[in-house]
Order: structure tokens, then sequence, then C-alpha cells
């Protein structure tokens, strides 16, 4: 104590004051403050929905129109369902106001999780479509990943590249790459068919087929893939390979030449 | 007496063993007249003259690595199913030669290392010849006496590329199937006999049973096996010729200054043999190359975005893919120009750039030998010639990646596309016109620094107040070396009336060669380099000005 008191002037002393009282309030407030998730579980369906109306009427009815009817901004939502929602904002695709160019391109999500599903509730009360599918839908138990790679390259690798790295399409529009994207939202876009992609719905690829490609693409283009070889260039084929041995094969190599020049048997001057 | 035949008997006794190995070897193999004649033979010294070595080396390594993969691969078509280690193809049918394929690349120790080396030796050794003939082609080194080896470099290209093709064919993948089909189309597209052709080759209906197979004789035996002699054929007549060398005080026509083969050449080329082997092999080590069990087997049903041939095939992807989509019908029977016009074009670009040293000479009508190397700058319309097929070849080669070039640079593919079409035609124009006009500006500052000498970076300030930059002469070696390149004079086509005052008749061939050779030198399109008379002029005391 008489340690602490001693030095209780040091230039220092009001600094570690003050943090151990920052340190305090917010780990009291961490400890009492109201746990903010499990709000959407508890909400009735109606109430979520009416949630989902107010979110709509600020966010979307400006293009969409102010019962989803659509207007020469934007499509109508009446029967898009709740997957189309989920993918479309959940990719931070939609709101699509600040988007530029062919196509609306995957941005950061700017609503949470629980007022997606909001969105989703309203916009499914509108009209039947395909739902969002449950985690048992798109996880990777169950699947066969040869099985889901055949049917990947049989009907997603002429845009989406051998391994999901994407590809041009016309006039700007691009199949993006499915890298990162998450099994729920791959599901939801092969059930639905954003923008340019065709919809697969289950009559075409059937639950299991969807589960066997979004397994597929976990097996091949997630960190947990075994792709030896070394550095993967893009994935992209030839293009880049023959980028790479030009500039980094040939240049060495020539690099190596000139040094090799350089350093000649010189006839002693005399 | 004693002494002297201790003496005899040692002189005659057994000579050392390294002695008498090299000459039982001699008695039979002649080796002795052959390494006396060659042993010192002068090399010079450049860093472009060892490109063609590069190529040499690359190609000895694709031999070896390749001989690896011939112990491993199944060059069969029979269907198969996989259960090699690789996960997300167990269980999938395909064909023998891919299922040995990953094989190599999963199961075989060192399989894949090689496998990588083959493949990325393959490409540098490609660009390498690309590299080495553009270096020859804008030295002027393919003059008399080398046109033919000009011929064997250039025919080493093509084979390569299409030894390449087979190659990248044989594991059946996705990806390479797709660059089979794409060929097949292009027979297809031969009038009259494109359907025959295709059914020849294939043995049948694409793909059929058997081009596996195929290929893989021409791709190990027939063309590598044609590639091996022509590369030993263009060594000799390098031999045989002697080296080039670039213009210099001491270097002359007749003679060749540089390092003897032995020692400094030998252990200087083994060296870098190794330094080759070694770069390769790093990249092989660190960068993936064709990874085909993420492409997966070949089905004709199937194709993928991103479908691009080797970089040497580029060009000719670049060209279908510009190419609008014509075909005319006629009694039943499509010809199908889309595919047709780019199928002869392919050769036209090759052999553009492969006949050229023959047009030169026939403009210049110089048939003296040539052995000692132009500064491109000094052939403004040589190497204006050689920008502008570079030109075209690169705009094709952004024409066959067009869909890469969109996605990576936010672009439209349709206006790649569009640039490709338009830029093919008047891009090597543009690139012809500035290249010459650089070239001239070159020949000028040469010109300059011949009679006014270097720009020192000193500013002297005159007693009336004038400022002027210091310049220092150049040296004797550096004014001998700026002014030995010879230059032609344009060809006249001779009077128009013979000795007899008879209209004489002027063949067609003939104007076009004098228009030419005017294109070619005259003053418009060559600088005229200082003569004694200007230098001596000039430093003669009159200061600088």
């Amino acid at each position: 104590m008489k340690k602490l008191s001693a030095r209780r002037r040091h230039p220092l002393a009001a600094v570690v004051v003050l943090l151990l009282a920052l340190a305090a309030t917010g780990g009291l407030y961490a400890a009492f403050a109201p746990a903010s998730k499990a709000q959407a579980d508890e909400t009735s369906q109606s109430l979520s929905i009416e949630e989902g109306k107010k979110l709509y009427e600020v966010g979307c009815a400006s293009c969409h129109g102010s019962g989803g009817q659509g207007s020469s901004d934007g499509p109508s939502l009446v029967g898009v369902g709740s997957a189309a929602v989920d993918f479309q904002v959940g990719t931070g695709r939609m709101p699509a106001a600040t988007s530029q160019g062919a196509q609306v391109p995957r941005k950061k999500a700017i609503y949470s999780q629980a007022e997606i599903d909001q969105l989703a509730a309203y916009i499914a009360s509108l009209g039947a479509g395909p739902a969002k599918p449950t985690s048992e839908q798109y996880s990777k138990d169950g699947a066969d990943i040869a099985k889901g790679g055949e049917l990947f390259r049989t009907n997603c690798a002429q845009c989406h590249n051998f391994t999901g790295k994407g590809g041009a399409l016309t006039k700007g529009k691009y199949a993006p790459t499915l890298e990162g994207v998450a099994p729920k939202h791959i599901y939801e876009a092969m059930l639905t068919g954003p923008q340019n992609m065709p919809s697969f719905p289950d009559t075409t690829l059937s639950e299991q087929n969807k589960k066997d490609i979004i397994a597929y693409l976990h097996a091949i283009d997630s960190g947990e893939s075994t792709n030896p070889g070394g550095l993967e260039l893009g994935g992209l084929g030839p293009v880049t390979e023959g980028l790479f041995a030009w500039i980094f094969g040939l240049g060495a190599l020539i690099a190596v030449a000139v040094w090799v020049a350089a350093r000649t048997a010189k006839a002693k001057k005399s | 007496m004693s002494t002297s035949a201790t003496n005899e008997s040692r002189s005659r006794g057994k000579a050392p063993a390294g002695e008498r190995v090299a000459d039982w070897a001699d008695g039979r193999l002649g080796i002795y007249s052959l390494a006396k004649a060659n042993m010192r033979k002068i090399f010079p010294d450049h860093w472009s003259f060892m490109l063609g070595e590069v190529c040499m080396y690359s190609f000895i390594i694709i031999i070896l690595t390749g001989v690896y993969l011939t112990l491993f691969f199944h060059p069969s078509m029979n269907e198969v199913q996989y259960h090699g280690s690789y996960v997300p193809l167990q269980g999938q049918m395909m064909s023998e030669a891919f299922s040995s394929t990953l094989h190599i690349s999963f199961d075989v120790r060192g399989g894949l290392l090689i496998r990588q080396i083959h493949h990325w030796a393959a490409l540098i050794f490609i660009a390498g010849m690309f590299v080495h003939m553009m270096r020859v082609f804008f030295t002027g080194a393919f003059r008399k006496p080398r046109e033919v080896n000009w011929l064997f470099g250039f025919l080493l290209l093509v084979l390569g590329m299409f030894t390449g093709f087979t190659g990248y064919s044989l594991p059946d993948d996705l990806l390479s199937g797709t660059g089979v089909r794409f060929m097949e189309g292009a027979v297809l597209s031969v009038p009259i006999v494109g359907t025959y052709l295709s059914f020849f080759l294939f043995g049948g209906e694409f793909p059929g049973g058997d081009f596996v197979a195929r290929f893989y004789s021409i791709h190990i035996l027939l063309l590598p096996g044609i590639m091996l002699g022509l590369m030993v054929a263009h060594l000799i007549l390098v031999f045989y010729h002697k080296h080039t060398q670039f213009a210099g005080p001491g270097k002359t026509n007749n003679n060749v200054v540089g390092m003897p083969l032995l020692p400094v050449y030998m252990a200087k080329a083994g060296g870098f043999f190794f330094l080759v082997f070694g770069v390769i092999a790093v990249i092989a080590a660190i960068a993936q190359i064709n990874p085909i069990w993420a492409m997966g087997p070949y089905r004709p049903d199937q194709v993928s975005t991103g479908a691009q041939p080797d970089w040497y095939m580029g060009f000719s992807e670049g060209l279908i893919r510009f190419m609008p989509g014509w075909e005319i019908n006629l009694w039943g029977h499509t010809l199908v120009l889309g595919v047709f016009i780019p199928l002869v074009i392919f050769p036209l670009v090759l052999v553009a750039i492969a006949v050229y040293p023959f047009i030169e000479s026939w403009v210049t009508g110089d048939t003296r030998e040539h052995h000692i190397l132009d500064r491109p700058r000094n052939a403004p319309t040589r190497t204006a010639f050689g920008v502008a097929w570079m030109t075209v070849y690169f705009t094709l080669l952004i024409g066959g990646g067009n869909d890469l070039w969109a996605t990576h640079f936010n672009l439209s593919i349709n206006a790649v596309t569009w640039f490709v079409r338009i830029f093919v035609f008047v891009g090597p124009v543009l690139t012809f016109l500035a290249t010459k006009r650089i070239c001239l500006g070159l020949q000028r500052r040469d010109k300059d620094k011949v009679l006014h000498g270097r720009e020192t970076g000193i500013i002297k300030r005159l007693p009336h107040g004038e400022f002027i930059e210091v310049h220092e002469p150049l040296s004797q070696e550096q004014l001998h070396t700026l002014t030995a390149h010879e230059q032609y004079t344009p060809a006249e086509i001779g009077p128009a009336v013979d000795e007899n005052g008879v209209e004489r008749k002027v063949k067609g061939a003939e104007k076009l060669r004098a228009k030419l050779s005017r294109a070619y030198f005259d003053e418009d399109s060559q600088i005229p380099k200082p003569t004694v008379e200007e230098y001596k002029e000039i430093t003669s005391g009159h200061g600088h000005h």
C-alpha cells in the first residue's frame, strides 16, 4: 500500500486510473447490456412481416414500388420468394442504388441477418415463391463431391470457369467468382437464378444435386481444398500461365544471361 | 649405354592411362582432328547470343522430364473409374490417359514436380525461341549466308508449337479436350475435304478412342525427333558459318572476336545449363501449371469459360475470337467462313515473318555475306516491319484472352473484341510509322554524337555572357562503332531506252523492286551517316556550334 501511495503523483498515474476506469465501465456494460440476438426468433411471423414492411418502405420501395409491384427502376417482387431476398440482400447486391455498370456487383451487406429475415418474410407474404433453404439443405453432410464436380462442369463451368473463378459475359456483364460465397447463397442463386443466371429449380437440379455442387465447390475452392503444385495464378488457365512464363520464366532467364555474359574472362590490359 | 637404354625403355613404356584412353578413342572415332578444329572456335560475347542457348537447354530439360513422364503415362482412351487419392474425382469415369496423369500428379514420387517442370519448360522454350528469332530478325543476322539457318529456326518454332499443342492435349482433361475440339472444328471448316480429314485424324467421329494414342506418337516421337535433327543441323550451321558479332573496333566481316569454345565457353555454357534448369525448377516448384484435377476429365458435352490454349497457340484463338461468325449456305452445304478464314490466316501470320529475309535480299539485291550485325535503328524499315508484325501477333494474343481482359479490367467483352478487330489492321500501320520515326531519330542522335560529341552536362559561361554546354568528343572506338554500318542507295530501274534508243521493256517486278528499294533507302528512310569531311570540318576548331 505504501508503494502505491508513494507513486500516486507519478506522471503516468492519471493514465493508469483512466484505463482502469474505462475497462471497468466497458466490462460492466458488456456484462449487463441486453443481449441483441434472438429478438427475431421470438417475434411472431406477423410481427416480422410488419417490421419487414417498414424496412422495405425505407430501403426498397423507391425502385420496387410501394407494394412490391415493381416500377421502371426495378422488377416486381411478387412471388420471388424469401430465397431471392436472402440472396440479393445478403450478398449486398440489393439495395443496388449505388451500383453502376452492366450488372449489380456483390458488396458488403448493409442489413443485418435479422433485418434480411424480416424483409424476406414481408416479400414472401406478397406471393408464394422459393423459400430460403435450411442449413440442412446446403450442408455438405451426405453429399457426393465427385458427382457435384460432374454436375458443376455440366451446368455451371461454362460461365463460372472450372473452379468457379468466374468469367466474362456479353457487354460487360460477368459470372462472378464463387470463391468465398456462403453455401447458403450458392444454393439460393441456383434456386432463384439472379441477374443473368438461369434458375435451377428442384425439378432441374434436385436438392441432392445442389448439395453435391456446394460440397464440390467447398472441396476445390476453399481454404480446405487440396490444390497442390504451388501458386494457383488465379486459377484462370493458360493465359496467366503464359504471362507468368514470359515475365518470370523468360524474364529471369534473360536476367541470368545478362549476368553470365557480363562475367567474362577479359583479356588483361597491358 | 645403360643410361640411354633405360631412357629408351621409359619412353617406350606405358603412357599414362588418360592418354591411352584418348588414344584408343581417337583411333576409332577420330576425335582429335575434330577437337583440334573446334576446341579453339571463337564465340563473341553478348547476352542476346545466349537466347538460343536458353532454348536448347529448355529443350533438353523437356526431353529429360518427358522421358520420366512416359514411364507412368498411359496413352489410352479406355474408360476407367478413378480410385486414386484425389477425393473430388473419386468414382468418376474418365479415360486412362486422364487417370494416369492424375496418378502422376498425386501418387508418383516427384511426378507433379516433373510434370510442372516439363510444362513450364515447354512454355519457356517456345517463348525463348520467339525472342531468339526476334533477336536474329532485328539485328539482321538472317542475311546471307544464314538464310537456311533462319528457316531451320523458324521450322523449330512451328514444330515446337505443334509439339506443345499435342502434349497439352494428352492428359485428356476438359481444357485440352476443348482445345482438340477447337482444332477439329477448324479442320471441319475446310471446304469439301474437312469432314474426311476430321474422320481420318480421329479415326471416326470426334473424339473417338484414338486421338490420345496418335497424339502421343506425334508428341513423343515424330515431332521431337524432327526437332532434334533440326536443332543439330541448326548448331552445325552456326559452327560452320561462325557466329555473327556487333560492329566494334577490331571486328570485321572476316573475323570473329571473342572467347574460345574451350575452356571459356564450355564452362560458361555448362554453367548456364544448370542456371536454366535451376530457374525452371524453381518456377515449377512455386507455381502451378495446368492443374488437370481442377478441370476434370474431358466430356464432349461439357465446356468451361476461360478455355484457352497455351500462349503459343493463343494467336490462333485470337483469330477465331475476333472473326465475325460468317457463313455461306449453298446447295445444302455450309461454308463456315468464321472458322475457315482464321484457319487460312493462321499460317500466313507465321509465314509473313519467315519469308521476310528473302524479300529483303531481293529488295537490296545484296549478294555479299554479312557477319556484322545491324543495330536495329540502322535498318529502320526492317525494324518497323518487325514491330508491326509483333503488333499483329500480340493484338491477336489479346483477342485470344478477350474474356480475361474484360473481367480483369472491367471492360465489355464486345468492346475488347471490337478493339482487336480494328487494331489488328490499324495497329501495325501505326507502330510501323512510329518505329521508323524512332529509328530515324536515333540515327540523328548518333550522327549528332559523332559530329558534336557527348553532352557532358557541364555548362560554361562565355566572356560575353552566353551559356554553352561543353560537348566531349567521342573516342575513336566509339566513333567507329557508330559509323561502321553501311547504307544502301535506292535501286534504279535503269534507263528507259536501251543502247539502240529502243524503248526498253521494264518488268512489273523490277518496278516494284525499285519502289520498295526507294521506300527502304531514300532520304526519308535513313539519315546519311556523317562523312569524314563533315567530321573534319566540325572538329577543325570552329568551336561547338
